[in-house]
């Protein structure tokens, strides 16, 4: 309840209004869950825009996959993750335990029949620039076999809100969403394969084709 | 003080006549789709839907009460900044310089709703094209500073001050308009110019052969040119009565005149999509592209308009 209202009457305003969303392959985006969201990330705002695709009333069944030493850091910003966002905490490093048990959370999630947005790439870098998927979400395919994982490329949110930079500039921000895929059978193979296709959306996306070889880019 | 305002009978008739013209239009391509279904008419149909979305908000332009009517333009102003800054290259290191430069907006629009002509006229030409490049030289990046000032600037004259000049005619004393009242004049230079966009198209697209400017917009014509400005013209001189203080010999020339200013400010944001190498400006009105794609004419006329009626009739 809570998150419908935040979102009604905040994100989805600043996300909609204030910066704009140009969204290509909309027919693409699943109707209901379980499903896994995977983007590139850049920008505290991903998070929330790719939350905005869906209908209002509909985000409180999408919960984003988040680093639990930064979302549980204080009382406060558990009780905000929790009750205005709903993000599943995950530990970021395997500090022994094994990578089943790390992604126990979000298996229980799914199971719920709920969309779960997850970022390959870990960390969001710097603005606009993609790194190397990590193999987590090649350990989450594979034992949800039967999930299909849609791969979404984001641009424009690492301009409109830069790392370290606090003030938000309204940018029109582009959102291309692809074919769902599904688990290959190969670990490294199946990352890559996401990786690709994240970066062929990236090509498809024309102010991303057009900012990439401007001498400002990056 | 009501919120709508319906006093002025000829505006009213305008609107529904330009109702009238939307719903013929949206019979006959219906019509069409039914007559015709192996073709593809989805960019038409999406037009025409886009068009309504356009009249809907209009309408609040025209008939809501002048603060709440010029919040909305000012809004369309917004917009289209933002989808000029979203195509164009920005350095990240501007990111605060736009801040200001969004700030703008607001202030600009704020001084129109008091009426304060002398500031409304040089807040933007003046202080903001002072400010932001002191603004640019505090963080200190010299890289093509001058080409970044310079793209922030041009944004905010074509899509703010331009703009601003339609707000402004809300602004301008009813009592001089005693047939077209507060939004007579707003509604006559936006129907007309969109009229004109659409009447160089049709004109162009049936007699057109001499290529005008071939290298800016190679579909632009002499044909459609002439046969838009003078259609324009008449059309001005038909319902400038109605709706402003305009009288004849005048409203024919300033029929040309908007004829041919609307063709310039179309073919100026052509370049600009051209030398960027962008077909469409954005994706915000299906079948149209983006909001500059709809408003580069209105960025000379409304400008051009306003001051040759405010010189020769309300002075």
């Amino acid at each position: 309840m809570i998150k419908t209202l935040f979102f009604t009457f905040l994100v989805a305003p600043i996300i909609k209004i204030v910066l704009g969303l140009s969204i290509k392959n909309r027919d693409r985006l699943p109707e209901k869950g379980p499903a896994i969201i995977i983007a590139n990330h850049n920008s505290h705002l991903d998070t929330v825009a790719l939350m905005c695709l869906f209908p209002l009333f509909f985000v409180k069944n999408v919960r984003p996959v988040a680093a639990a030493d930064y979302w549980t850091k204080n009382k406060l910003i558990t009780w905000f993750a929790n009750n205005f966002i709903g993000v599943i905490p995950i530990k970021r490093k395997n500090d022994g335990t094994n990578k089943e048990d790390l992604l126990a959370p979000i298996l229980e999630v799914l199971k719920q029949n709920k969309i779960v947005i997850y970022f390959p790439e870990g960390s969001r870098g710097n603005p606009e620039e993609m790194v190397q998927f990590k193999k987590g979400i090649s350990h989450l395919a594979m034992n949800a076999p039967h999930v299909p994982i849609i791969p979404v490329f984001l641009y424009g949110l690492g301009k409109a809100l830069p790392r370290g930079e606090g003030l938000l500039v309204p940018f029109i921000c582009d959102v291309n969403i692809g074919a769902a895929k599904f688990w290959s059978g190969d670990k490294d193979q199946f990352v890559k394969d996401l990786q690709e296709t994240i970066n062929q959306l990236g090509s498809e996306t024309r102010n991303f084709e057009k900012d990439k070889d401007s001498i400002y880019f990056g | 003080m009501s919120l709508f305002n319906f006093e002025s009978m000829s505006v009213n008739y305008a609107m529904l006549g330009i109702i009238g013209v939307l719903t013929i239009a949206s019979l006959l391509v219906f019509i069409l789709t039914k007559k015709n279904p192996q073709k593809n008419y989805k960019e038409l149909v999406l037009r025409i839907k886009s068009w309504w979305f356009i009249i809907a908000f209009f309408s609040l332009m025209v008939f809501a009460q002048v603060k709440i009517a010029i919040f909305c333009i000012a809004f369309v102003s917004f917009l289209a900044f933002k989808e000029y800054l979203s195509l164009i290259p920005i350095r990240k290191s501007d990111h605060r310089v736009l801040f200001w430069a969004y700030l703008s907006i607001p202030i600009q629009f704020y001084i129109i709703s008091t009426g304060w002509y002398q500031l409304f006229i040089i807040f933007i030409p003046v202080y903001v094209f002072l400010f932001l490049p002191f603004r640019t030289v505090l963080i200190g990046d010299t890289n093509d500073f001058l080409a970044n000032i310079g793209r922030i600037q041009w944004g905010l004259m074509t899509t703010v001050f331009s703009m601003g000049h339609l707000a402004y005619l809300l602004m301008l004393d009813p009592s001089k308009n005693l047939a077209g009242g507060r939004s007579g004049l707003l509604i006559y230079v936006v129907a007309l110019t969109q009229f004109n966009d659409v009447a160089q198209y049709c004109w162009g697209k049936s007699i057109g052969k001499h290529k005008i400017i071939p290298k800016v917009s190679p579909n632009k014509t002499w044909e459609g040119f002439l046969g838009g400005v003078a259609t324009t013209s008449a059309l001005s001189v038909l319902i400038a009565p109605y709706l402003t203080p305009i009288t004849f010999p005048a409203s024919l020339f300033i029929g040309f005149l908007l004829g041919a200013a609307g063709f310039v400010g179309d073919v100026n944001i052509s370049a600009l999509k051209r030398d960027i190498g962008v077909k469409d400006s954005g994706t915000l009105l299906p079948g149209h592209g983006g909001i500059l794609d709809r408003i580069d004419s209105l960025s000379y006329t409304a400008p051009i308009f306003f001051h040759f009626v405010d010189y020769f009739f309300y002075k």
